[in-house]
């Protein structure tokens, strides 16, 4: 009996110790449910997607460059059915198309921005020990994971990838062959993890603030992924359920979306009045209503895309300006407002629908409403350089190329919003310049900021200012070089997702001026754009290379090498279990730089006030 | 935590049967306004209002929420905005003249045309 | 990995929530969104029809599967409020009840969707159709999900009620919220496919 006494009161005195007992390789770095770690994995998770998206990419500008001129080095790797001597076929640019877009939007942009970002830097910001529900944050980020080897392993199905662009629309993707299945399960994933995910960033946000810390003084940064989190919380799920109702159209054999009388290639489709008439299928569906439901979504989802970079400019321009931001309030009201409002825009997405002129007049004014806090938030980054003490380091490179780039975006998407100008520029690379602008050289360039800037945090070195320089150059003048004249061609007419680049088209052999004695058509634009896309591709290089090697052999720093003011530099870089040495506590608001009579030009959130 | 004392448990209890009896007797009226065979508008508003005052009962008395915090209530009403807008716009998309005194209304969805009025 | 979360179990004193509970009726007002837009898609499909069945499924099993569910609601909320009161054998009393109630709901949309199948009357037969598989089989995915955490608060779980039992009623708490909400789906579902 004693010794099972004694066994048993020594048994419980080493679980108190295991309190802090030493986890095995795969519960620290592999299913680890501390938010670093996690941050970290949908980070290089997400940069590797982001480097294949923009592969697929570099591949469909070599056919749009040179319509039916074989892909050089790899065009053989893709067999007859895709590139028969690596000629690439139609169906699969498709492939690449509409697989570029899925991958560099749900698995690549807002896995870094929300996932990785949010992740790694929120409950930093805000002086939590870790997000409110670390193992759902852990299962968020194998869902993604599983997510997104579906969608690649779509690529080796016998008819290839989805083909019916990152859109979807039935009745094409209902009835294509192909990889549309997987990517429907795979969306199924990748919303499921992003439901969990937002659920856990909102709680976090709304209960785990530090002593002191109060909504008004918290950084611009975890606003906007406050924010952020509600619209996924609250778009996604209309995705969801337009992606099981074409998953049943596909495998179920519903026609949800499939009007009655559909005839394609001679074969009947759906019955007139249901599947008697020898149809396959009852009909009685609506191809609008995917429209509907799944730019109910994808509408919020450029805000996501925009807002994360929009609180990492805000952190890097405070903290390189020596300055507070202009506006605090006025940031976030509009954002607050900008969330809300982005809830009511879509239809502009479906002008061409034939909706009725009270609805289309109704999303007009409401997407013209939108512009405004989206200007605010643009002004007040821009006033906020305004007598500031500006350091030119990387981040503040990329911050400060954001806003012109992040204007002609914005700028670009009005004529898009009023639905007489739309009714020339919808579907024309008119619109493909518009958006990419404001994700590539604006959320793209805003990652990049946020990365040289809070890569010393994370790794306890800093990345190399020379790289980085030569990367944002060489990415500046490249990936302006990719989108501007698409404005050109757009507005020439020259219509998206056509894989010779349109040249079929009498309107694309429009001459838009001479250089060099060379006429400049719309489509030999095409090769202007290729070599920009292949040139930026190379300038990724000195990132890659700085961005690892800067891990080992980078310059060591101390906790806060940017001698910043929020929170997260209170704490050790990189951060240890539980965050934070001591509990944080806040005596201020997040940006109080270059205060009066302070003894340094900033006061961090976490000091306390002096005797 | 809120209502932790046994003696207000117990009628909160009592509140649960009596709201659960409710609902009993709410199912029965969907079920006999049915058998009434009303135009479709007034059906589907009927049977609204019946789901509706249900529903409410079961939000607010078992799920709390009548006594719930800000947090909770500002989520929702957020949801139930969004909600309204889902439902309602996309249909009203497919009317052609909203507000317009004399034209007819026609709906148009794949390949059948409706004339309404 | 025991982490220590603040206001897992006591309640954040500003906000007056414990953090499970802000979570679930975030949760919640996600699922509002999700059935909303397939009561949309209803919306739209039956608007743009020549016409629309009726009477095509059997009012009696709606009925019965409705009186079922609220039943299981009552006996989750008192699930809860008997662990609320101390009284564990009645709390698993309760909750078992609710578990046996939500399976007998299964049972007869079992019988239900086998009466359907055998008349040919599967999800491809008609947009009614599609709609009514597609609402009520999400529907009954909840549910089983549903008794999937009951089940585990009944078995494994339990545990918990010895080491942290203010937690373990958290945890019953927001499983009764979550089930409260497929019952009220369902109070929603059944005029509108049943009897309109």
């Amino acid at each position: 009996m004693d010794n099972v006494a004694t066994h048993g009161s020594a048994h419980g005195h080493a679980h108190d110790h295991h309190e802090h007992h030493e986890l095995g390789f795969w519960r620290k770095y592999v299913f680890s449910v501390d938010h670093k770690v996690i941050g970290i994995q949908y980070a290089i998770t997400a940069l590797c997607f982001l480097l294949f998206g923009f592969s697929l990419m570099m591949m469909m500008r070599w056919q749009l460059a040179y319509p039916g001129a074989p892909i050089p080095l790899i065009g053989n790797l893709f067999g007859p059915d895709k590139a028969p001597g690596g000629v690439m076929l139609p169906e699969f640019y498709n492939m690449l198309g509409a697989m570029h877009g899925t991958i560099m939007v749900f698995l690549g942009v807002v896995p870094l921005a929300v996932g990785g970002f949010g992740n790694f830097v929120m409950p930093l910001q805000i002086g939590a020990p870790d997000m409110a529900f670390p193992k759902l944050n852990m299962m968020s980020y194998w869902v993604y994971f599983c997510g997104g080897v579906t969608m690649l392993v779509s690529f080796f199905m016998p008819q290839g990838a989805a083909q019916s662009g990152w859109t979807s629309y039935p009745p094409l993707s209902v009835i294509n062959q192909g990889g549309q299945t997987l990517w429907l399960i795979g969306m199924v994933f990748l919303i499921t993890s992003s439901l969990l995910g937002s659920v856990n960033f909102i709680v976090t946000i709304v209960q785990l603030r530090a002593k002191g810390l109060s909504f008004m003084r918290m950084p611009f940064f975890v606003w906007a992924q406050f924010v952020t989190s509600f619209l996924l919380l609250l778009a996604f799920p209309p995705l969801e359920a337009a992606g099981v109702l074409q998953l049943m159209d596909k495998l179920a054999g519903t026609s949800f979306f499939l009007p009655s009388g559909l005839v394609v290639a001679n074969q009947v489709v759906t019955g007139v009045t249901g599947v008697a008439e020898g149809a396959t299928r009852a009909g009685g569906g609506n191809p609008i209503l995917w429209q509907h439901l799944f730019w109910f979504l994808a509408h919020p989802e450029v805000y996501v895309l925009i807002l994360p970079a929009m609180g990492i400019i805000a952190e890097v321009i405070a903290n390189n300006t020596r300055k507070p931001l202009w506006g605090y309030r006025a940031l976030v009201y509009a954002v607050g407002f900008l969330g809300f409002m982005s809830f009511i825009v879509w239809a502009h997405h479906m002008f061409m629908t034939g909706m009725g002129t009270t609805m289309s007049a109704f999303f007009q004014t409401t997407t013209m409403i939108i512009s405004i806090p989206s200007v605010v938030i643009l002004t007040a980054l821009l006033l906020s350089l305004w007598g500031g003490s500006i350091r030119y380091t990387t981040p503040m490179l990329f911050a400060l190329a954001f806003l012109p780039m992040f204007g002609i975006g914005g700028l670009t998407g009005l004529p898009l919003g009023l639905a007489p100008s739309d009714i020339h520029l919808h579907d024309t690379y008119y619109v493909i310049g518009h958006f990419h602008y404001v994700v590539a050289p604006g959320t793209i360039f805003a990652l990049f900021a946020g990365i040289y800037h809070w890569f010393p945090k994370a790794t306890g070195r800093k990345m190399n200012e020379m790289l980085g320089k030569i990367h944002f150059w060489g990415s500046f003048v490249c990936i302006n070089t990719v989108f501007m004249p698409m404005f050109a061609q757009g507005l020439a007419g020259m219509n998206r997702r056509m894989y010779d680049g349109g040249g079929m088209y009498d309107h694309n052999k429009v001459v838009l001026g001479h250089l060099l004695g060379h006429a400049i058509t719309p489509v030999s634009l095409n090769i202007v754009i290729g070599f920009g896309a292949w040139g930026l591709g190379l300038f990724q290089l000195p990132f890659i290379i700085n961005f690892f090697s800067s891990i080992k052999w980078g310059k060591a720093v101390n906790q806060n090498p940017w001698e910043a003011t929020t929170l997260e530099w209170a704490a050790p870089s990189p951060p240890g279990h539980g965050n934070f040495l001591t509990e944080p506590i806040v005596y201020r608001g997040p940006y109080e730089y270059s205060v009066p009579g302070a003894p340094s030009d900033f006061t961090p959130q976490f000091e306390p006030e002096r005797a | 935590m809120s209502h932790s004392d046994p003696a207000e448990i117990k009628k909160t209890v009592r509140t649960y049967l009596i709201v659960g009896a409710a609902l009993y007797v709410g199912t029965i009226v969907t079920v006999a306004v049915n058998h009434v065979h009303l135009v479709v508008p007034m059906a589907i508003t009927a049977a609204l209002i019946i789901a509706s005052v249900k529903g409410s009962l079961v939000a607010s008395i078992f799920m709390h929420l009548s006594h719930e915090k800000r947090w909770i209530y500002g989520s929702l009403l957020l949801t139930v905005a969004f909600f309204i807008v889902l439902l309602s716009v996309p249909l009203l998309t497919t009317l052609d003249n909203i507000g317009s005194p004399n034209a007819s209304q026609t709906v148009i969805v794949g390949d059948h045309m409706k004339m309404e009025r | 990995m025991d982490m220590n979360i603040p206001y897992t179990v006591e309640e954040r004193p500003d906000t007056g929530l414990y953090n499970g509970k802000l979570g679930v009726w975030l949760f919640l007002a996600s699922e509002v969104m999700l059935f909303g837009a397939l009561f949309s898609a209803y919306i739209i499909l039956r608007s743009g029809s020549v016409e629309w069945p009726h009477g095509e499924l059997s009012i009696p099993f709606g009925t019965a599967n409705t009186f079922i569910l609220i039943g299981s609601s009552v006996t989750m909320v008192m699930a809860w409020a008997s662990l609320k009161l101390n009284q564990w054998s009645r709390h698993k009393l309760f909750l078992g009840l609710t578990l046996l109630l939500s399976a007998a709901f299964l049972v007869n949309k079992y019988f239900e969707y086998s009466e359907h199948l055998s008349k040919g009357e599967g999800p491809w037969h008609s947009t009614f159709f599609g709609l009514y598989w597609t609402l009520t089989g999400l529907h009954g995915l909840h549910i089983l999900g549903g008794m999937t955490v009951m089940l585990y608060l009944l078995g494994p779980g339990a545990k918990l009620h010895k080491t942290n039992p203010e937690q373990f009623t958290n945890r019953v708490e927001v499983t009764g919220l979550y089930w409260h909400f497929v019952d009220l789906v369902w109070i929603f579902l059944f005029p509108i496919l049943y009897l309109l």
